[in-house]
């Protein structure tokens, strides 16, 4: 019993979270890796993207609530979704319009696009502020858990509760059919196809008759609706924050990379290392040592490797260590 | 040979354009207002200096300035505070011998790296002086750093600093963050410069979260307040007769005037230093040095094949820039006098200074000191200029419409709005900048 007792602590407080935060910087981490493949520089203002998704979503949530439209058990914020994705696309394709294409024209050098990419991160982060404020923002709705912990304990009698929030379940679900969709497109249909060629080398594309800013204009688009559905599902899991949003940069970045820049396997892949390093480092395994010991005997500390508040320490320590050796992340990444 | 001397008209223009928003905000608004603004500017200027010699120098990316202002202030904590004996007693040295453990452990993993071959042995090797090092350190810092963070938690709670003059801070400031500069380039620099952003930005981040959490070296979110300061207190002013005299004969109130004249001698201390460093900055940009710099900065690879060794060079002006900013945040600390790590905050600390140095022109030092200037004028002058407008924006509206509640309460947001259009507005239309480069 008390081997299950400590499986299920560390389900409940280790596998489960990380693999929702896991799913959520996957989501991120693909946008970010579209980006630097198709357009060859690291977005900082996808962070804030999210934000302004997510604050779309929110906004058009709180309408069909106000409507008295909601989806039952499900978060309201599903319905809301399309229309958040449909928003945020037509924001960065403006912003691709109005900044990024005049530069492409003139094949300035990639860091002049991350320090206009600065400008835009400024200027979306500004706009998430001026219209929904700084402060928290709620807007889950509908059935709160998928098993609350009351009733594990009452159906299994284990002396542990696991909760699995709908949160949790949605998220996972959510980021495994975006992910499928993202490679069907990118290897089944024809634009995925003329997509991965132009990451892949643009000279030849151009040559077979790729149109490049369609390439780019659907890659935004892309970018749009990964951004969006990993706000929103990190906004419902936990909360919507404009400074929280703009903070996920880095693990998002850290997963990006570490997976390997441009490599979209490496992305969902190093977005899991990153939320479970996360999550473990952090994590005071005091109970789950309680459990599996012996007797009666105690584990003095709390065995936390480190506080919680260096969970961006993690992740940032895990991708120095990744580039120190390989220095184009796990799976090859490009390096331009 | 030096160069001929221009007087580049442009940039008097500019500056004398700055010196009337300075000046026009110390007439419409007060003089106490204009200084405070003045001060921090000089700040930020000394900021948008370094930053221009990583960038306008060498082509460097560092989005990490954050974490280097906030080791100048932490140096201002620890250079000029009181030592705490008691906590000391309790417990310093452990945290000492713990600190040189983990160094220790790290030392002895690159040694084993590079001694050993490739291969199991060697992964097995790391992995236990690693992992048994990290434990080492653990069972050695905690117990340590629970006794010292219980002494007095209310008033210390940490080791305290050296009890120096605050002033000495300032070039310790510059120390602190060199060598963190020089760590983080010896591991750096050699990625691409996309990767040296982010590398810079987690590391940052990291610095913050340190100084946020290890409440045994500057208390930590409880912050350190009353930090020395290097100029006289207004209150002793307000009550010396020789200050009472001069107020009297400038015909100024006593109070206001002790409050500018603490904000002058600040303005004094920080110009003096910002005016060797342009000098300095100066020389060296004209010297062959500087010459060598912008050679490895426009191309690396025919550099490089000249003989420069090009990862050196850059690992050198990534610390001197570092170094420069390490020394504004000691000075910030000391004008502060308080040390809050929970306000150091990248949209402030890293975006600003980046704004100000492409704004001012990136590649010069008197295009940085403008910008820093002018930015941080706007910075400040936004939210007043934007309440203004917004104020005109809803003059016609209903007094208690939800519409004009709202666009009122949002002037503070207007900001980074205003910043991210500057910044793409010059980085599209003037890529030089307002002075740009010679």
């Amino acid at each position: 019993m008390d081997i299950l007792n400590a499986f299920v602590t560390l389900l409940n407080f280790v596998i489960i979270p990380a693999t929702a935060y896991g799913a959520q910087l996957a989501l991120g981490a693909l946008g970010v890796t579209l980006i630097y493949g198709i357009l060859r520089f690291s977005n900082f203002a996808h962070g804030d993207t999210m934000a302004f998704g997510t604050m779309v979503v929110i906004l058009c949530t709180w309408g069909l609530q106000g409507a008295g439209i909601t989806l039952g058990p499900l978060p309201t914020a599903l319905l809301a979704l399309p229309v958040g994705i449909a928003i945020t696309g037509l924001l960065v394709i403006g912003t691709d319009r109005a900044v990024y294409r005049f530069y492409r024209a003139k094949k300035a050098k990639p860091v002049i696009f991350v320090i206009a990419s600065l400008g835009v991160m400024f200027i979306m982060n500004g706009i998430v502020r001026f219209i929904i404020g700084v402060d928290d923002q709620r807007f889950a709705d509908g059935e709160r858990f998928i098993i609350s912990a009351r009733t594990f304990r009452d159906m299994t009698g284990l002396e542990e509760g696991l909760a699995f929030r709908t949160s949790q379940g949605l998220t996972i679900v959510v980021a495994i059919i975006a992910v499928v969709l993202l490679f069907w497109f990118l290897n089944r249909t024809r634009t995925g196809k003329s997509m991965r060629a132009f990451s892949d080398n643009e000279d030849l594309a151009l040559l077979s008759g790729i149109n490049p800013e369609r390439v780019v204009m659907i890659t935004w688009l892309i970018v749009a609706a990964l951004a969006t559905t990993a706000g929103t599902l990190y906004g419902l899991d936990k909360s919507f924050k404009a400074f929280t949003y703009f903070q996920l940069l880095l693990p998002i970045f850290a997963a990006a990379i570490v997976g390997g820049l441009g490599n979209p396997v490496g992305a969902i892949l190093g977005g899991f290392l990153i939320a479970f390093s996360e999550v473990g480092v952090t994590y005071a395994f005091r109970k789950v040592v309680e459990y599996l010991a012996p007797g009666d005997w105690q584990p003095e500390g709390l065995l936390q490797l480190l506080s919680t508040d260096y969970k961006f320490a993690v992740s940032f320590a895990i991708l120095l260590i990744v580039l120190l050796f390989r220095p184009t992340g796990i799976m090859k990444g490009k390096s331009v | 040979m030096a160069p001929a001397k221009r007087v580049d008209t442009r940039a008097i223009l500019l500056f004398a354009f700055v010196a009337c928003l300075f000046v026009g905000t110390g007439v419409l608004q007060s003089w106490n207002t204009t200084l405070s603004i003045f001060n921090m500017a000089l700040v930020g200027a000394i900021m948008a200096l370094g930053v221009n010699m990583q960038w306008g120098y060498a082509g460097l990316f560092n989005v990490g300035v954050m974490g280097f202002v906030a080791l100048g202030g932490l140096a201002a904590v620890l250079v000029s505070m009181d030592p705490v004996d008691e906590a000391w007693a309790a417990g310093g040295l452990q945290i000492l011998l713990a600190l040189v453990l983990g160094a220790a452990t790290i030392v002895l993993a690159i040694l084993a790296y590079a001694r050993l071959a490739a291969g199991p042995l060697r992964t097995l090797a790391m992995l236990v002086i690693l992992i048994g090092g990290f434990f080492l350190f653990r069972a050695v810092f905690d117990p340590a750093v629970a006794r010292v963070e219980a002494v007095n938690p209310a008033s210390t709670g940490y080791l305290g600093g050296l009890g120096l003059p605050v002033i000495l801070a300032w070039p310790m400031g510059g120390v602190l963050a060199a060598g963190a500069a020089w760590l983080i380039g010896k591991t750096a620099l050699g990625l691409r410069s996309d990767y040296l952003a982010i590398a810079t930005l987690g590391i940052a981040e990291i610095i913050i979260a340190v100084m946020k959490n290890e409440d045994w070296l500057a208390r930590g979110v409880k912050n350190v307040t009353t930090i020395p300061r290097p100029v006289p207190y207004e209150v002793d002013l307000q009550q010396s007769q020789w200050f009472i005299d001069l107020a009297d004969r400038l015909g100024a109130d006593v109070i206001t005037f002790s409050s500018i004249f603490v904000k002058l001698c600040y303005a004094s201390l920080f110009i003096v230093v910002l005016l060797a460093l342009i000098w300095l900055s100066e020389k060296a940009w004209n010297s062959p040095w500087g010459r060598m710099m912008r050679a490895i900065r426009d191309n690396e690879v025919s550099a490089s094949a000249m003989g420069k060794d090009v990862k050196a060079r850059h690992l050198q002006v990534f610390v001197l820039g570092s170094a420069v900013i390490g020394m504004a945040g000691a000075m910030m600390t000391t004008l502060d006098s308080q040390l809050v790590p929970g306000t150091y905050q990248p949209l402030r600390f890293t975006f600003l200074v980046w704004v100000m140095v492409i704004v001012g022109g990136s590649g010069n030092n008197w295009g940085a000191v403008l910008g820093g200037f002018l930015i941080w004028w706007l910075w400040i002058q936004v939210e007043p200029l934007g309440a203004l407008l917004m104020q005109g924006i809803t003059a016609g509206m209903d007094a208690d419409s939800w519409l004009r509640a709202h666009l009122l309460d949002s002037v503070a947001h207007m900001r980074l709005l205003t910043m991210g259009l500057i910044l793409l507005l010059v980085l599209r239309f003037s890529p030089r900048g307002l002075i740009p480069e010679r």
